[in-house]
């Protein structure tokens, strides 16, 4: 880990700092230490794998409550690896499982999930939540973004490589600005790359710049702080103590980024392209050197108009709108930095790289024209522009990532008062909220600054928050229920010496995400049973005790991803760019000028994570249940229940396409009877045996729907239903097996984790 | 198992006791309640003073409402109200020349620049009913119904642009990810229809969808069961409304059937009381499959009303027919119908585009609020027609501009709405604006008002309908609103 040296000498410089608030009375609990506790004694040393269940049996030993018991090995490796990688476990999987009696069993399952490259998708997923992660701008035009996915495939790979939580934070928060910067490094600012653009005709780039720094100011507070600033945007914050003032503070440590895309070249892109750039120069200089000192001269013109434009509006409307435009449209529909073109034209034309100056020329010759339309006529620039576009077509030019970088020129931060970008109030310096531990002496005052400072380890709030977000994962709620707010208004811990005990480990060891996860999910605590105990409802109805294990109905892309999975669609492959998969078209006319051409072949089939989100129009079967809204940070999603779920289970054809290649992968061994067929069903979708009941049930509906199919007017039909199942066998026979696998894969158990 | 879905009496009563006996707990789970108090075993939790639990069950208000039902009629892209409602005859007088510089004095809106000259509508204005209120030749339908309108010409709102002015308009903040006006009736008062969502979202258009998309229906950080369900002109009405290809009914109550006895199997065995819960959404999931098409089907109305909302023209079948369908909805116990219609945003062409605007819902508008009113239904259904801001006095000067391509630009600072029944006071005007209609000059009326208002006729006082999010309580009007008792009947 190159970062690693770095690392320890930006928090050397920190270290001294006391980290105990100045304050009247004591501060609130989060705002304290993390406190090194040792794990209590409880009276049944052998229920006990690992401390996490020392603190959670002596809270329950000292209310006279039993923990309850293991779930069984069946629901427990389909409880864990819908956990760590949001899929099923294959039968094999299952059967291996139960059948290993040798001794750390739990621990290899464990393990070889930890391992697998869906974790890292899975996970990804909870970032982009974070950071509400859309494949568009937002807003009225909400053009597309189609370099977002370098994001999400970072978040992936990292995951996957268990890059250490501190780590992940510099690189997400400032990567650019890490001594020696990789690209690994860069990439990671693709996190504040999520907020929304506003691209619309008439908008005050500005007053959208600002929003954009508000949202991640927010987003950095809820990530790292769980406190919830937004409210001291426009005023002092009525509860935790946050003044409007420290709002700004923290806003002053984002102010000064800047949006910009990079050359990121996937493997094997580089080579080809720097032989083919070097050429294209070449070309390049050659088509405008007969005009080169006239073209130059021009060009300063028009930029001259526009920085008077942009330095005293209102004295020439046509120009006013003209640095508007350059302000509103530059890289649009490519998911470039919005307001680089105008940081280009602010900066001194020698200070441009070559390839600014290019992608500037490129601009004026297609937007310049009022500078000198006969001058931009008689130089033909028209044609100039054509030609130069095309020699920009032969060029392999490498696929471009959405990062941030530090303003080239300085930017001061100010209170807006009421929020309103227009009303600038005092000035204000990056300085984190007073009741936090303060800056080191040696820290920056700008992101790297920041970021150090949120993981200089004496920092109450990051670890605590952080973990109890992975106990919301694995147990449906955090330690602290409100998982988006520590502070004063939110909930008391559960379990506070365990959320601290928990929160050290985090922080004193490396802060290894897998690590943690590993902890967690081998814990007694984790494997207990999720069964309903009436006799303990009334004095713990919300199981904040944790005497038991919760169901949990899974998310929206675990919902798709497992049906796919059971069908045997699911696309395996890990990453890439956002596919398409089929939706109803309706749903994507609804906002203003989307399409959606739906993908094909196996980009029909891949994970939800790799879905193309348009914000106006999010996928619909994610919104039916409870993907967030892409433009709204998401710390902990809701897991509703309505009929519109329902009715994507029953009547979508997506998940009915699944019914029907599940049925011909049920159909397809030879020789053996519908009860072994059900039994197989059952054990693909829910990963456990059919009971007698089940059983009998399943087989009276499938007689039933034998005799349904096989007369009258569903008979016509039952080609249709039987789909690709027909293969196997005869129409109505498939069509009866189809509508068995969509009951199973209607069951309530089918889309909740036990 | 005794019960068919043939017999969906039986059925439906057996599966609510089963779920009662396994839910007393009182877990909060969706549709508990509705149930409880559809079978009179226990109306409705204490409603908005009690403690909410996310449930559907029909709920009061905090004081005895006016309005039971609200239609929502967005105007969406902003419908220039100075060649509609609110006439300037002063500006003829004005016409072509600056803007007098006190007008723009501290202005500081990025789309009104310096340089704009003053556009006198080209309409011509009359006055209709008793009341005497003067609408334009472009909505002489709706000056038909003025009797029955409370008009308001001095509405304001904060910001001039279309998604971040809509959001205020149907969200009550420009920011993301706050609840619609039809989530937080929704949450406010459960949901009274059978077998429908009791928000539903209606779309029209001429060539656009509207522009904030999904974001103006959403249920925010309000649990999902109070989203608006978005219905279709064309296709399915609800997604996946219609079973798949060759699955019959027969064939479809069989496997919900199945679904149900092997879910309730399961719930015996591990006591989950969500599995309840599942359970009844799959049976209102079935019912809304026969309720839908039932819905949609137009059949039994007669030829005067397909007149009446322009069924029969081409122009006005689209606005018209849902237009209908929330009558039809509102008949049906949905409690809010937000219908959008996109777009009135006329830079250029206003003329011609507006005109085409009302061709397409000025008949089929009208023609709710006459049926409403004959039906007896406009006492308790609050109608309302209106955009996110409104248009200039002075003509567009961001394009070029030939002759009759004249449009106008974003205004925010005034503009008109029209609100009908549901306690309002009918064949009324509010407020006033001076002689170019660019600044309310009596009872300017900010959007949280008009929401403050709303939610009074609806028995809400609106500082008290909050919900408690990230350490803060919420509330539509945001931190603003007063109810405008010059409004109300």
């Amino acid at each position: 880990m190159v970062i690693r040296p770095i690392l320890a000498v930006l928090l050397f410089a920190g270290a001294v700092v006391s980290a105990e608030p100045g304050g009247e009375k004591a501060p609130h609990w989060s705002y304290r230490p993390v406190r090194v506790v040792a794990p209590p004694e409880v009276p049944h040393p052998l229920r006990v794998t690992n401390p996490i269940d020392r603190f959670v049996q002596h809270r329950l030993a000292t209310l006279r409550i039993d923990p309850a018991p293991l779930a069984d090995r069946s629901t427990l490796i389909r409880r864990v690896t819908l956990d760590l990688t949001g899929l099923l476990p294959e039968p094999a999987e299952v059967s291996r499982f139960l059948a290993d009696r040798r001794p750390g069993a739990w621990a290899r399952v464990v393990d070889r999930l930890l391992a697998s490259p869906h974790y890292g998708e899975h996970f990804a997923r909870e970032w982009m939540d974070l950071t509400h992660y859309a494949d568009s701008d937002g807003y009225l035009t909400d053009q597309l973004r189609p370099v977002a996915w370098r994001y999400r495939q970072w978040l992936v790979e990292q995951l996957n490589a268990d890059t250490p939580f501190d780590v992940l934070t510099l690189r997400q928060l400032a990567g650019d600005l890490l001594p020696g910067a990789t690209l690994e490094d860069r990439l990671g600012t693709g996190f504040l790359r999520q907020t929304l653009s506003n691209r619309e005709g008439g908008a005050d780039p500005e007053e959208f710049r600002v929003k954009q720094i508000v949202d991640r100011t927010e987003m950095v507070a809820a990530t790292w702080l769980g406190l919830t600033v937004g409210c001291a945007r426009c005023h002092d914050h009525k509860y935790d103590r946050v003044s409007q003032r420290e709002f700004y503070g923290m806003y002053a440590f984002l102010n000064t980024a800047d949006e910009i895309n990079i050359y990121a070249p996937l493997a094997g892109q580089a080579v080809p392209f720097e032989k083919a750039l070097a050429e294209y120069h070449l070309r390049r200089d050659k088509l405008l050197k007969p005009l080169a000192d006239e073209l130059v001269l021009l060009q300063a013109r028009w930029e001259a108009r526009l920085l008077e434009a942009a330095a005293r509006p209102g004295r020439d409307f046509r120009w006013d709108r003209r640095w508007e435009v350059l302000g509103l449209v530059w890289g649009g529909q490519l998911g470039e930095g919005q307001l680089e073109g105008w940081e280009i034209v602010k900066r001194d034309r020698h200070l441009r790289t070559r390839d600014e100056s290019d992608r500037l020329l490129l601009y004026f010759l297609s937007h310049g024209e009022l500078v000198d339309p006969a001058k931009f006529k008689s130089l033909k620039l028209g044609e100039i522009h054509s030609k130069l576009l095309a020699l920009r077509s032969k060029v392999p030019w490498p696929t471009r990532a959405p990062v941030m970088r530090e303003a080239t020129i300085p930017r001061q931060a100010f209170v807006h008062q009421r929020g309103d970008f227009r009303a600038r109030g005092p000035a204000v310096d990056a300085i984190p909220p007073a009741v936090l531990p303060p800056l080191a002496d040696g820290n920056l005052r700008n992101r790297l600054g920041l970021a150090t400072w949120l993981v200089s380890g004496r920092h109450p709030l990051t670890s605590r928050v952080v973990v109890n977000r992975m106990w919301q994962h694995f147990f449906g709620t955090g330690l602290v229920r409100s998982s988006d707010d520590f502070g004063v208004r939110g909930e008391q811990p559960s379990h506070p010496r365990l959320l601290d005990w928990l929160s050290a480990e985090f922080r004193d060891r490396g802060w290894s995400i897998k690590r943690m996860h590993r902890l967690v999910v081998t814990s007694t605590t984790y494997c207990q049973s999720s069964r309903h105990r009436p006799e303990i409802e009334t004095r713990d109805p919300a199981n904040r005790l944790l005497a038991r294990q919760r169901p949990l109905r899974v998310s929206a892309e675990v919902i798709r991803d497992t049906a796919l999975q059971v069908a045997g669609l699911l696309s395996r492959r890990v990453g890439g760019v956002s596919v398409r998969p089929p939706q109803p078209e309706s749903v994507t006319s609804e906002a203003y000028g989307n399409s959606w051409k739906t993908g094909t072949g196996s980009d029909r089939y891949r994970r939800a994570v790799y879905t193309f989100i348009q914000r106006t129009t999010p996928f619909a079967q994610g919104k039916t249940f409870d993907a967030p809204s892409p433009g709204k940070i998401c710390t902990h999603r809701e897991r509703s229940n309505t009929p519109l779920q329902a009715l994507t289970l029953l009547n979508d054809p997506v998940f009915f396409e699944c019914a029907q290649s599940l049925a011909a992968r049920t159909l397809g061994p030879k020789w053996i009877d519908d009860t072994s067929r059900l039994r197989l069903l059952m054990w693909r979708c829910l990963g456990r045996e059919a009971d007698a009941a089940e059983l009998e049930r399943l087989n009276a509906f499938l007689v039933d729907q034998r005799q349904v199919f096989s007369t009258g007017e569903a008979a016509e039909s039952a080609g249709r239903v039987a789909g690709v199942a027909a293969r196997h066998t005869a129409p109505d026979e498939a069509a009866a097996w189809v509508v068995t696998s969509s009951v199973v894969m209607n069951l309530h158990e089918f889309i909740t984790r036990d | 198992m005794t019960e068919t879905v043939s017999h969906e009496t039986v059925s439906r009563s057996l599966d609510r006791r089963l779920f009662l006996q396994q839910t007393a707990g009182g877990l909060g789970t969706v549709a508990l309640g509705h149930l409880m108090s559809r079978d009179g075993l226990g109306a409705g939790t204490s409603g908005a003073a009690g403690d909410r639990s996310h449930s559907l069950a029909p709920r009061q208000p905090h004081f005895p409402p006016r309005a039971r039902n609200v239609i929502f009629i967005f105007m969406a892209g902003a419908p220039s109200q100075l060649d509609l409602f609110d006439p300037k005859p002063e500006m003829r007088r004005l016409h072509g020349q600056p803007v007098p510089g006190s007008f723009l004095d501290g202005l500081e809106d990025p789309l009104i620049k310096g340089s704009a000259v003053v556009f006198a509508s080209p309409r011509t204005f009359r006055r209709y009913g008793e009341s005497g209120t003067e609408y334009s030749d472009y909505v002489s339908h709706l000056g038909g119904v003025a009797d029955h309108a409370c008009m308001v010409r001095s509405v304001y709102t904060d910001v001039a642009n279309h998604h971040p002015a809509q959001l205020i308009m149907n969200c009550g903040t420009n920011l993301w990810g706050h609840p619609s006006f039809g989530s937080w009736v929704n949450w406010g008062l459960g949901n009274a229809a059978d077998n429908m969502p009791g928000f539903v979202v209606l779309l029209s258009n001429s060539g656009h969808g509207v522009d904030g998309g999904a974001s103006l229906w959403s249920n925010g950080f309000l649990p999902s069961i109070y989203r608006g369900t978005t219905f279709r002109s064309s296709g399915d009405p609800i997604l996946h409304l219609t079973s798949p290809e060759g699955v019959t009914r027969k064939a479809q109550s069989g496997r919900l059937r199945a679904v149900a006895d092997l879910n309730r199997l399961r719930q015996v065995r591990t006591g989950d009381a969500e599995i309840a819960a599942r359970m009844a959404n799959y049976q209102l999931a079935y019912r809304m499959q026969s309720a839908g098409p039932e819905l949609l089907d137009f059949s039994g109305e007669s030829q005067a009303t397909h007149s009446l909302y322009g069924l029969d023209a081409e122009k006005t079948r689209w606005f018209g027919t849902n237009c209908l369908l929330a009558r039809r909805m509102v008949e049906r116990g949905v409690r809010f119908v937000q219908l959008y219609h996109s777009t009135w945003d006329d830079h250029s062409n206003l003329n011609a585009n507006l005109k085409t605007n009302c061709d397409m819902t000025d008949l089929p508008a009208a023609g709710l609020i006459t049926d409403l009113a004959q039906r007896g239904l406009l006492e308790d259904t609050l109608v309302v027609w209106g955009g996110e801001f409104g248009r200039t006095p002075m003509h567009e000067i961001r394009r070029t501009s030939g002759p009759g391509s004249d449009g106008r630009d974003h205004h925010r600072f005034a503009f008109s709405m029209l609100f009908y029944g549901g306690g309002v006071r009918g064949g009324t005007v509010i407020g006033q604006t001076d002689e170019l209609g660019y600044h309310p000059t009596e009872d300017a009326i900010h959007a949280h008002d008009l929401q403050a208002t709303m939610l009074h006729c609806l028995g809400f006082d609106h500082e008290l309908l909050t919900y408690r999010h990230q350490g803060r309580d919420f509330r539509l009007t945001d931190v603003g609103g007063n109810v405008i008792e010059k409004m109300l009947a």
